[in-house]
């Protein structure tokens, strides 16, 4: 994994509460991971602080998987 | 009753009568409080009465500015704000057709804008520690109308629905949010009233008196209080019977 994935992953495991290697690049925030749409928005605020990057909600609403935060985070940042 | 020990609260508006009053009643059940106001002299007064466990931080919740300021500074005094109340108030009255813009827009941004910048900021800490009380003071009038206060009534009622929405939000957090309405109260704004308008003002309350900020403090004492977890969305009505709703 690189390293915007290792730092995404760790955000998912510490906010939501799940097991490592549930935290796949495919998993689903709300299908696979439990979380419910406060969670949701709670993850992007955390990636937001974490990579200093703003989402703008029409974005927020496209990222639905754990791989989908980091391609856009690894394009924001990048 | 409560016990609200390592809890910390932020009171608006504590340099009045009420704000004074509910941030000494939070403070003597236990919590740290820190006591916001745009006059500093009521506030070091307040403070050097209450000894430890108070913070004070002058805020113009006019300026949108101070206001974001306002909350990281609380946060940064006590680590993280679990009671946010939102008593900051002001009244520009006037009937209707003579009501001037800025007066609309003045109440509307200190009344209502500032409780909903405050309480989105302080969400943020509350849903990460997983507790959260937020009480909006709220008015009588918000519910029943006052003649010559279109703005301050529609800003108070603007905090009551503005509640039962962030209400529905955040109850899975363990974060509720509710409103205390007081009714006529002993405060320098009833103090200035004539003997003929204090009576007529008396006439509509089946008590026969005005209420305290000590009964308005209570209610908000109960409100952050961890046993009220399961009350979330309402608002509780402290005004002598004047209005049953």
């Amino acid at each position: 994994m690189s390293d915007v994935a290792e730092r995404v992953k760790k955000i998912v495991i510490e906010h939501l509460g799940v097991d490592a290697e549930k935290v796949t690049l495919e998993a689903s925030f709300i299908e696979d991971l439990g979380a419910d749409s406060l969670d949701t928005v709670e993850l992007v605020m955390a990636f937001e602080e974490e990579f200093g990057v703003e989402i703008p909600d029409d974005a927020a609403e496209t990222i639905l998987t754990v791989g989908d935060a980091v391609k856009f985070l690894e394009k924001a940042t990048g | 009753m409560f016990d609200l020990t390592g809890l910390s609260a932020l009171v608006t508006g504590a340099s009045g009568g009420i704000g004074g009053a509910i941030a000494k009643a939070l403070h003597a059940h236990g919590a740290t409080v820190v006591i916001s106001g745009t006059r500093q002299a009521p506030l070091d007064e307040l403070a050097a009465s209450l000894g430890e466990r108070v913070h004070i931080a002058t805020a113009n919740l006019s300026d949108r500015a101070a206001v974001d300021g306002l909350l990281q500074t609380a946060e940064g005094q006590t680590g993280g704000i679990d009671i946010l109340v939102n008593n900051a108030g002001i009244t520009r009255d006037g009937l209707f057709m003579r009501m001037k813009d800025e007066d609309w827009d003045q109440v509307i941004e200190v009344n209502l804008t500032s409780g909903f910048r405050l309480t989105r900021a302080a969400l943020k800490g509350m849903m990460k520690r997983r507790f959260g009380r937020i009480i909006g003071i709220t008015s009588v009038v918000g519910v029943t109308g006052n003649a010559g206060q279109g703005n301050y009534a529609a800003a108070k009622a603007g905090m009551i629905g503005m509640t039962k929405a962030l209400a529905q939000e955040v109850a899975t957090r363990n974060i509720t949010a509710n409103c205390v309405a007081p009714g006529f109260i002993e405060t320098a704004m009833t103090d200035a009233l004539n003997e003929k308008q204090r009576e007529a003002a008396l006439a509509q309350v089946p008590a026969g008196r005005l209420g305290t900020g000590e009964e308005i403090a209570a209610a908000c004492v109960y409100l952050a209080s961890r046993e009220a977890a399961y009350v979330t969305g309402q608002t509780l009505h402290v005004n002598g019977g004047m209005a049953m709703i």
